[in-house]
């Protein structure tokens, strides 16, 4: 195959100039300890300002909550006791206490019995988004790269849906999905789209795939407008036709901004609070973990923290895998390093 | 060299700033025990309260200021959302801060605060005088037998109902059934209106009609304790029958899954609904030029299964921080507030419930709000909800699972009894 063999090459290591090897030695043995001085009291900073926060949530994360009351005065007794892994227990076990101080199943509607659920649904909403998003953006990402009459008006009318607050996006899909809004309206159904389980998960969907699909066209957009024309004229010179070009050039090639975009996403999914908070509250099977988080809090501090702990180890971990996944130029290794 | 100096200085600098913050909120250990001498102690305040919708505070600024020209009032204004209040005044309490002197309370804060030691007891040197309210206001500003808070504004729920289709309000749920017979749809969106809707959203409004329901039947979601799980009962199962039935036969349209206050208001306004379970200020709006009900609407007593239901309470206390400087000029304030003249003049200017017994049957005051005696009747028969220092996970304990039994999910025999562990579960201490 003549025209798979320049594409297989681009792919396979990143088009971006990664710094090689040498070039790193060439900095001399003093320039390198300048750059630390210079460097050294930001990272100090930064520690602080970021570290210091996370250090304490995950060590509140093993303290106990305040439950105990006095009957005679009805105050709460001192709070922050060595706790151990109870609080971890309560989330990933499902342990929750009794009045007589023995542990149970977590009943249902205590937070502690929606932890499971809430890890299913924040993964649901993140395979189903990112796919669609995926799709969508680069169908988009295709369009806007034509040239054609009006393409600027096309680009701009994709763009403005990643321009609008989150905040203000919840609301206006709330109006849609309103059992007097618009769809209804439109489709001649009274259908309640935010208080049955399905419906209010596809709101939620469809309100996140309108937004956020432009940012990932946009990504895929720059990678396109990397890729040389030349290639596709060879192409065709050579007779394939316009899905093998899709498939054997186009993908390969917008495959590092792709990846960027995926990874990115995927992230904001799963950590996503404002958008399901506002349009459901969380009803109806659309509590994300970060709305457990959040609920948590008004119950209990130190339990949150362990919540927010497992949530932020589960992203993490994620994240480190779709990065080892797409063998990602992300942080700025060079590509065979993930081999 | 001297770039980097200076960097390394600011970075240090910045440190140091950061540093001294963190000190700075632990540091201020002014508890509750040394406060012998701001019990005397006189000097401006700050009173803390949600977002002034209806324009009343500068006037009770004014009328205060005026009387204690030495001792001023600050009003902080929060904002309009009572989750955001709440974390509002937590965030100030943890970091003992004395500017916080009166705070104003949801009904269903008081036991949390007063748990948590954030605001003092209303008792010896800062006795208040009670025996004007009405009584239930007084019972939810109790905890532990001791008084936390001034009663300020009250709230009941009231059934509104629509006067040109039914010829006299319900007293009970079976008559309220039979006035819909033939006249109502399942839907709010059908050529007919709807029966009968109240807040049944996931979310604080459904632990209010839930209880309403609750306890009309007769029932108790906790005891006398506040801690005590007592769900597992006929009485209860018959209260929430009620709602779960009209989801199923279509009494209550299955829209009403999603209101909240305002939605199920809009759909009444819009003709929609024959009969709605709200607050008092939506007479005002219904009252208004925008509503097609204007004029054609009743408003009475909410139904029970045997006669008048019971209400859940709504409404508003003023508190006196633990942290305050000046707790005497904080206790004439709160006397201040709870006044004839203030409680008089919120109502008159802003339609708020007063919790003064008396004002209810005031003859001026009836014939400008001619549901006054429908409200006291309400409040006197209202059941605070339950008054636990545990609230947040009690009301996440009854919403998740009254909302599952609405929604068909479980059984209602299986919700109270998931719902009585989870109580057990979220109190557990």
């Amino acid at each position: 195959m003549t025209l798979a063999k320049p594409a297989a090459g681009q792919s396979g290591t990143a088009p971006l100039p990664s710094a090689p090897g040498p070039k790193r030695n060439k900095i001399k043995t003093g320039e390198g300890r300048l750059a630390f001085m210079l460097v050294a009291p930001t990272v100090a900073l930064l520690g602080l300002i970021v570290g210091y926060p996370i250090i304490k949530a995950v060590y509140q994360s093993f303290l106990s909550d305040t439950r105990t009351i006095d009957p005679e005065t009805g105050q709460f007794g001192e709070a922050g006791a060595w706790a151990g892994l109870t609080n971890y227990k309560q989330w990933l076990l499902q342990q929750c206490p009794t009045p007589t101080g023995r542990t149970v199943r977590c009943p249902t509607g205590t937070l502690g019995s929606q932890f499971w659920d809430s890890v299913t649904v924040t993964v649901g909403f993140t395979v189903v988004t990112v796919l669609l998003e995926t799709v969508i953006g680069m169908i988009f990402a295709l369009m806007m790269n034509r040239a054609f009459r009006g393409r600027a008006l096309v680009r701009a009318a994709i763009l403005i849906p990643w321009a609008i607050p989150t905040a203000v996006t919840a609301k206006l899909w709330q109006v849609v999905f309103d059992p007097q809004g618009i769809l209804n309206k439109m489709l001649g159904t009274n259908f309640a789209w935010t208080s049955e389980v399905w419906p209010a998960r596809t709101a939620i969907v469809i309100a996140d795939v309108w937004k956020t699909t432009p940012f990932i066209a946009l990504l895929i957009l720059a990678g396109l407008q990397g890729i040389s024309a030349d290639i596709y004229e060879s192409a065709k010179v050579d007779g394939a036709n316009a899905w093998q070009r899709f498939v054997k050039i186009t993908l390969p090639l917008v495959k590092p901004a792709l990846a960027v975009a995926v990874i990115f996403r995927t992230l904001d999914v799963l950590r996503m609070y404002d958008l399901p908070q506002i349009l459901t509250g969380g009803a109806n099977g659309t509590t994300t973990m970060s709305i457990l988080v959040v609920d948590q809090l008004n119950s209990g501090l130190n339990s949150a923290s362990a919540l927010s702990t497992i949530t932020f180890l589960f992203i993490f971990a994620i994240a480190l895998g779709m990065v080892r996944l797409f063998n990602a130029n992300i942080v700025g290794t060079p590509g065979k390093g993930g081999k | 060299m001297s770039p980097k100096v200076a960097l390394g200085a600011v970075s240090l600098l910045g440190a140091a700033v950061v540093l001294a913050g963190c000190g700075g909120s632990d540091g201020n250990g002014n508890n509750s025990g040394g406060d012998d001498k701001a019990a005397s102690a006189r000097g401006p305040i700050t009173f803390v309260t949600g977002k002034d919708n209806s324009g009343l505070m500068p006037n009770l600024a004014k009328e205060w200021n005026a009387k204690f020209p030495n001792e001023k009032v600050t009003i902080k204004q929060q904002s309009d959302q009572a989750d955001q209040q709440l974390s509002d005044l937590q965030q100030h309490f943890q970091a003992k801060d004395p500017n916080y002197d009166v705070v104003t309370v949801d009904v269903v804060w008081t036991a949390e605060f007063a748990a948590k030691g954030w605001i003092i007891p209303l008792e010896g040197q800062y006795q208040m005088d009670t025996s004007k309210l009405l009584g239930p206001t007084v019972d939810q500003a109790t905890y532990n037998d001791k008084l936390y808070a001034a009663p300020y504004a009250s709230d009941a729920g009231l059934l509104y109902y629509r006067k040109d289709l039914v010829s006299k309000a319900p007293a009970t749920w079976d008559e309220m059934l039979a006035a819909c017979k033939g006249k109502t749809g399942p839907s709010i969106t059908g050529a007919q209106p709807a029966c009968y809707a109240g807040q049944f959203a996931k979310y604080e409004g459904l632990t209010v009609n839930g209880a309403e329901a609750i306890n009309s039947a007769g029932g108790q979601i906790v005891k006398e304790d506040g801690k005590t799980p007592n769900v597992v009962t006929d009485e209860a199962k018959k209260g929430l029958e009620f709602l779960v039935n009209g989801f199923k036969q279509g009494y209550i349209p299955k829209e009403a899954l999603g209101f909240q206050e305002t939605q199920s208001l809009n759909a009444f306004q819009a003709g929609q609904l024959m009969f709605l379970r709200n607050w008092p200020y939506a007479n005002a709006i219904l009252s208004g030029p925008s509503s097609k009900v204007a004029g054609k609407f009743g408003i009475a007593p909410l139904p029970g299964p045997d006669g008048p239901g019971a209400s859940s309470l709504g409404g508003h206390s003023v508190a006196i921080s633990t942290y305050s400087k000046y707790k005497a000029t904080a206790l004439d304030f709160l006397k201040f507030v709870q006044s004839d003249a203030i409680q008089k003049y919120n109502l008159n200017q802003g339609s708020q419930a007063p919790v003064i017994e008396s004002l209810y049957s005031d003859p001026e005051l009836v014939k400008k709000f001619p549901y006054l005696p429908v409200l006291a009747e309400g409040i006197e028969n209202a059941i605070p909800r339950p008054v636990t220092p545990f609230y947040p996970a009690v009301t996440e304990a009854i919403q998740t699972n009254i909302y599952a039994a609405l929604q068909g999910e479980t059984s209602v025999d299986e919700a109270l009894k998931n719902l009585q562990a989870a109580i057990e579960s979220g109190t557990a201490g």
